[in-house]
């Protein structure tokens, strides 16, 4: 049998011809598109990341300065956010895969809110963030202990209205990874004479190390770049201080874009902070999901 | 079955369904303490269900049920009373599948050593010693015992899954198509330690291969389709089988 290069009839070539090159237009289309962003700020506002301005606090009503209030709040509100997200969305996770009956209403409620939650705007996190977090936790906590500093907005009622946004990302992450500990594993270790909880603490968690870091760090990178959920909980716009406590208000990398480029008294001169100030916090987001591509792979090649 | 063995295991009208489908019907027999019983029998026949109810590991699966009785030195093992931890550090398991624990050799040998109860490391050292050179394996391991397990060869694993599995003392074993997956010299060192290991536990052994039930084992139970059809000493099966699906799957008939 030969096999000529021509079997097909040329109108069915051209549309293959065409319908590869769509493909490849569009493929080169999203890399142009992100490379062009970089670089639009890159050129724009490279010169103008500088030590001073990344700890230097705003002047002149934040059309001088640096950003140094709103790199350490981002980043204080991202730590914060993680200590109290990841070990509930970890148990919560640990629970789905280890104890959960796998098709009893329970389980399937709980997926159901988590897929849910992964759906909502966070705008609506940022209110039930006002509601729950600021109005009745903390006003319940200050009626409680007759402290005042609780009901209004802050670091704490931030993180903690965060640590739910981004709680599906991690119930995920962790969720998959531990799914991905062979059942063997566990049955090695239960036939051992190991009870549930052991073989969950001193075999499945160890081999999902990498998971839940992974899951944490994509929680950090989807909530440092979060300003929505956070508007009404407690970011504010100058700060003359880092926040000395959790219950203090603090600035927020995103929301001082926002500021600067609409609130800002004279908008044009704040134009290279504004590149620059974006810069930060794309460069931030790529390094924490760069650090969870490299995690993953080396969990992937185990 | 002779007078002068003690049963060590019994299963009395035992049944087993997975969630509809039922897998083991009535079974009724008696395995001797300190020999090897084997089971074999065609792909899905229930000798590896059988198994896994003795130390209730199917109790993980969810949706079985079981009937009957299945009774351990006297205790059915399904009682409420049963402390399920406790059964299974009675009876150890070896799996088809060689599965060390992503831990060192010596971690992996006191994992169920260290799981109840803290012990000093000089009981521990001579625990790890004593467990792999029974299970023939320290004068290949001792020089790495604190290097990771998943170094060793197919062979040396499993090996150290049996030598995991007595670490623990455990008065059965389990093996559920222990060389399945080894090659003919790892094969042949696996049955060499059965042999050794016979005098001090009781071994039951779930086979897919009919030449080594005949090797190793004192007892032979062939399944098929979830009935029990015979149970006698190898000899008898093997030479003079009194039912017929049995003589027709051993000799190759079918299955």
């Amino acid at each position: 049998m030969q096999f000529s290069a021509s079997t097909q009839p040329l109108p069915k070539r051209l549309l293959g011809f065409f319908a590869v090159l769509i493909a490849l237009t569009a493929a080169v289309a999203v890399v142009g598109i992100i490379l062009g962003m970089f670089g639009n700020f890159l050129l724009n506002g490279g010169t103008h990341v500088t030590w001073e301005f990344l700890t230097e606090f705003p002047r002149n009503s934040n059309t001088e300065g640096g950003i140094w209030p709103a790199l350490a709040g981002t980043t204080l509100l991202v730590l914060l956010m993680t200590l109290l997200g990841v070990p509930v969305g970890t148990a919560t996770a640990i629970y789905l895969t280890e104890f959960a009956k796998q098709d009893s209403w329970f389980a399937r409620s709980v997926r159901f809110a988590v897929n849910t939650l992964a759906g909502v705007p966070s705008i609506v996190f940022g209110l039930f963030g006002v509601g729950f977090f600021i109005q009745f936790m903390g006003g319940s906590i200050d009626a409680a202990f007759g402290s005042s500093s609780f009901g209004d907005g802050s670091l704490l009622w931030s993180a903690a209205t965060l640590a739910v946004l981004t709680l599906p990302v991690v119930i995920v992450a962790v969720e998959e990874s531990l799914r991905a500990v062979p059942r063997d594993l566990r049955e090695a270790s239960l036939a051992l004479g190991a009870t549930r909880l052991q073989t969950i603490v001193k075999v499945v968690i160890p081999n999902s190390v990498t998971g839940i870091l992974t899951g944490s760090i994509l929680a950090v990178g989807r909530g440092a770049g979060e300003v929505a959920a956070i508007l009404f909980v407690g970011v504010t716009y100058s700060s003359e201080v880092l926040p000395s406590a959790v219950t203090e208000k603090f600035m927020h990398l995103g929301y001082h874009l926002f500021v600067l480029s609409t609130q800002s008294p004279d908008v044009e001169k704040t134009l290279p902070l504004q590149f620059a100030t974006t810069l930060v916090l794309l460069g931030l987001t790529f390094l924490l999901n760069l650090t969870a591509i490299l995690i993953r792979s080396r969990l992937r090649k185990r | 079955m002779a007078k002068d063995l003690q049963t060590k295991i019994q299963a009395q009208g035992f049944n087993f369904h997975y969630g509809q489908k039922q897998a083991l019907f009535d079974i009724n027999l008696s395995i001797p303490e300190r020999k090897v019983t084997a089971f074999i029998g065609p792909s899905g026949c229930g000798k590896s269900t059988f198994l896994r109810s003795i130390n209730r590991m199917n109790d993980l699966i969810e949706g079985t049920r079981i009937g009957g009785e299945m009774v351990v030195d006297g205790v059915n093992v399904y009682d409420k009373e049963v402390d399920v931890v406790t059964l299974r550090r009675r009876i150890g398991m070896v799996f088809q599948k060689s599965i060390p624990f992503p831990k060192s050799i010596y971690e992996n040998i006191t994992y169920g050593l260290t799981l109840n109860q803290s012990r000093s490391k000089s009981e521990l050292d001579e625990i790890v010693e004593s467990s792999l050179r029974r299970s023939a394996l320290w004068d290949e391991v001792k020089d790495r015992l604190h290097h990771s397990a998943l170094g060793m060869s197919g062979g040396q694993q499993q090996r150290l899954c049996i030598a995991r599995a007595i670490a623990i003392n455990p008065e059965i074993l389990l093996m559920d198509e222990p060389c399945s997956a080894l090659d003919p010299i790892s094969t042949a060192k696996v049955e060499e330690l059965i042999e050794e290991l016979k005098d001090t536990y009781t071994i039951v052994l779930v086979t897919h291969n009919m030449q080594q039930a005949g090797r190793v084992s004192d007892f032979t139970g062939f399944f098929l389709m979830g009935s029990l059809i015979e149970f006698d000493r190898t000899r008898t099966i093997f030479t003079s089988p009194s039912k017929k699906e049995t003589e027709d799957y051993i000799t190759g008939r079918f299955g």
